[in-house]
């Protein structure tokens, strides 16, 4: 069930295009990984889906009705730019943040007294934003981004600037909110976090949206037909003159009485073919398709210009 | 709208809960008080330094000054020149000074007056005066007595005449009203200057707000959850509010010691007497024969005062104040969505901060001549309107002008706040480059 729907967003700069009608449809309780190099057009589209800009084409659904104004308040938004009022008390100031997505004081306190314990961040409450290193203020930061409990959050680059303590606390805290059902966007460079806790991905380059989808159905798209196979320790093996000519041999090594070859194919033929022309030659312990991370694919796929649309 | 309150709120008490507005809110009154006290002490103290004087007395008169104030003048006749007048204020330092009556004082007195220090002012004014008379007074005896004319002197009193020139004003309706120019410029004058102080402190407080959220990289935050044009209208107004609150203790604290001082410093005014009506003074002053020349003034001021010029000038002051700051607010705003920090906000507040400066100017010279088309075109064009109205108003303008000026500031008002809008929010969101005037143009047109 689709939560979050764009359709055909555009989006024009004076001298550059920064969306070309991108359409993205955010599953209900995903996390959902906006990915694509820098100014690909990430930071913009999560603007307009917070409605801090509007687009020039194209509209924005949640849960299928029109988005709206109101709905600012179902949503929280980390941006990447981020930053607090440097002379104002922290927790003051989390109750005024919490008081601008609808909450009322006395909520806003309560709720945010039972974050401060859990993040055991209780003594910061009076102190001035400016006394807090850059990790203690990120912690503050996350904590007024889902305060009010909101349907939808995005995080833009939520790991820069994090130190690795916070990225894992960070994790651990999406994946949770998960759980109770929120809907997670996030955008980043950090294609090992991608494969850990996406459930569905969107690569955006150039403007251009160039594939979505969930996360395992696109790394197995892109799994290029590469199988590793482990053989017991068989010194002579030529695996070479076995596979046949639709396969080709692209390492081979052996490694503690194990030989391990990995092949690929290059013409489609069933992987079976190549398992049955192995196994009477050789003792097979394990037969393998190589599932390529998304460090590859994004590579792949930005480096090789893709622009087909992959629905 | 609740979260309009809500920023209001936080632009407010952040602003007045800090240090630097308790003291500036206390020390900018204490200022203008201790200078107003050292004026008066300058005005009214009172001279105890005891001065000898000495005088080489060529001329005939006799003894022409014996004393004035604590100055003491001796008659000497010990052979002083100018030449060695320095020599001999040193050989007698209980002299101050030695001043020398020429021989032919009749028709051409030059006085010269040798002191260690400056002579005082009014010592200066007062030896001019004691002589002047003495030496008319002579003239006049002789050209009587050679005249020999009986009771000349009444006679020529009764020449002496008295001009009073009374300014009126007549209205459209018909109606006549006294004006008296010194109470009606000083009062417009010192709307014009409030409101050019109100907008050159609490407008450039708005964009050095928007530079600090900038900064902070806050905004981006702030923005998803309050719509750019609700937020900065928020801070516009919370801000205004602290103005507002700053002014009101500032006049009531300046007030409260100009007050005091008079009191302390001039006991015998009685502020009752100020109070009272201006017939019951008119009666008072013939029953009593208080100088009816004084009177007039107080009676002219009650007059001016007349409750409705107070409500009508009110209004109006309240609406160019208002007007002017939201108008400048908006602008300074958006200028500082523009830039990154505030160093590079002068390329664009020069232009803003002129035409301030000019409405200021041209605001001080309505004050001598209101009519003069320079004033009247800049009372009706908005950004200058605000000042040079408010120092037109108490001279009595036509309704039509008054009308198009409001009208045309509202315009402006409205046209501006929304180009104001349109580039702070996207302004708010560009980091790290430095904007000409050509890309803030362009991001008008952004949707």
């Amino acid at each position: 069930m689709s939560f979050f729907v764009a359709k055909n967003i555009v989006k024009n700069y004076s001298n550059h295009k920064a969306l070309d009608n991108v359409s993205i449809d955010i599953p209900k309780n995903s996390i959902y990984g906006l990915l694509g190099p820098n100014g690909a057009g990430k930071t913009s589209l999560i603007r307009i889906i917070t409605q801090i800009t509007a687009p020039d084409a194209g509209q924005l659904f949640l849960k299928g009705m029109p988005l709206q104004t109101s709905d600012m308040r179902r949503i929280g938004y980390l941006p990447e730019e981020r930053g607090l009022y440097k002379k104002m008390k922290v927790g003051e100031q989390a109750v005024y943040l919490a008081r601008l997505k609808g909450l009322s004081k006395q909520d806003a306190i309560k709720r945010l007294k039972e974050w401060f314990v859990k993040f055991e961040i209780e003594a910061w409450w009076d102190k001035k934003v400016e006394e807090l290193s850059k990790g203690m203020a990120q912690k503050v930061q996350f904590i007024t981004t889902v305060l009010h409990e909101p349907e939808l959050l995005i995080f833009d680059e939520p790991f820069s600037g994090f130190d690795p303590i916070n990225v894992e606390l960070l994790k651990s805290e999406m994946l949770k909110l998960r759980e109770k059902g929120t809907t997670i966007i996030f955008s980043t460079h950090n294609m090992a976090s991608v494969e850990e806790i996406c459930t569905h991905i969107a690569l955006i380059n150039k403007s251009k949206k160039i594939i979505e989808g969930p996360i395992n159905q696109i790394r197995e798209r892109y799994a290029n037909d590469t199988y590793k196979i482990v053989l017991g320790f068989q010194p002579d093996f030529e695996a070479a003159k076995y596979i046949g000519d639709e396969f080709e041999l692209i390492s081979d090594r052996v490694e503690d009485s194990k030989r391990e070859i990995i092949v690929q194919q290059y013409r489609p033929t069933p992987s079976n073919t190549l398992l049955s022309r192995i196994i009477g030659r050789a003792d097979v312990i394990s037969f393998q398709k190589i599932i390529p991370g998304m460090n590859d694919i994004f590579i792949k796929l930005v480096k090789g210009g893709v622009t087909e649309h992959i629905d | 709208m609740n979260n309009t309150f809500t920023v209001i709120a936080r632009e407010f008490t952040t602003r007045v809960r800090k240090k630097s507005f308790l003291l500036i809110t206390i020390f900018v009154p204490l200022l203008i008080v201790v200078f107003y006290a050292f004026l008066m002490w300058l005005m009214f103290r009172d001279d105890t330094n005891e001065r000898q004087i000495v005088v080489v007395n060529n001329s005939t008169l006799v003894n022409p000054i014996d004393t004035i104030g604590n100055n003491i003048f001796t008659y000497t006749e010990d052979t002083i020149t100018e030449k060695n007048a320095a020599e001999y204020l040193k050989n007698h330092t209980e002299y101050y000074a030695v001043m020398w009556l020429p021989e032919n004082i009749m028709n051409n007195a030059d006085v010269p007056v040798y002191s260690t220090s400056q002579v005082p002012m009014d010592l200066k004014h007062s030896i001019a005066e004691q002589l002047k008379t003495r030496i008319e007074t002579i003239k006049k005896d002789s050209l009587f007595e050679s005249l020999n004319i009986p009771d000349i002197e009444s006679k020529l009193d009764a020449t002496k005449a008295k001009v009073n020139v009374r300014t009126l004003i007549v209205e459209e309706t018909g109606e006549v009203k006294e004006g008296s120019a010194e109470i009606t410029s000083v009062i417009g004058m010192v709307a014009c200057i409030i409101i050019f102080f109100f907008v050159l402190m609490y407008a450039t407080q708005v964009m050095k707000g928007v530079i600090e959220e900038k900064e902070n990289r806050i905004i981006e935050v702030l923005v998803s959850s309050v719509k750019p044009f609700q937020f900065l209208l928020g801070k516009i107004i919370g801000i205004a509010a602290v103005g507002l609150l700053q002014f009101t203790i500032w006049i009531v604290l300046i007030m409260i010691a100009v007050v005091g001082i008079q009191f302390v410093a001039m006991p015998n005014i009685d502020m009752e007497a100020l109070r009272s009506t201006a017939t019951d003074l008119t009666a008072m002053a013939q029953v009593s024969n208080i100088d009816v020349d004084n009177l007039k003034v107080v009676q002219k001021i009650s007059q001016i005062l007349n409750p409705n010029f107070v409500m009508s000038f009110i209004g109006v002051f309240l609406f160019y104040f208002l007007g002017s700051y939201l108008l400048y607010a908006s602008l300074f705003a958006a200028i500082g969505s523009a830039v990154d920090n505030e160093t590079d906000s002068q390329q664009f507040m020069t232009p803003l901060s002129i035409i301030l400066m000019v409405g200021f100017y041209i605001g001080f010279g309505a004050m001598k001549n209101p009519e003069s088309s320079l004033a009247v075109w800049s009372s009706i064009i908005p950004f200058t309107s605000p000042m040079v109205m408010l120092v037109r108003f108490p001279f009595g303008v036509p309704a039509w002008e008054l009308i198009s000026s409001m009208l045309l500031l509202v315009a402006a008002f409205i046209f501006f706040t929304w180009l104001s809008a349109r580039i702070y929010r996207v302004g708010i969101l560009m980091y790290g480059k430095k904007t000409t005037w050509k890309e803030l143009l362009k991001w008008i047109t952004y949707k």
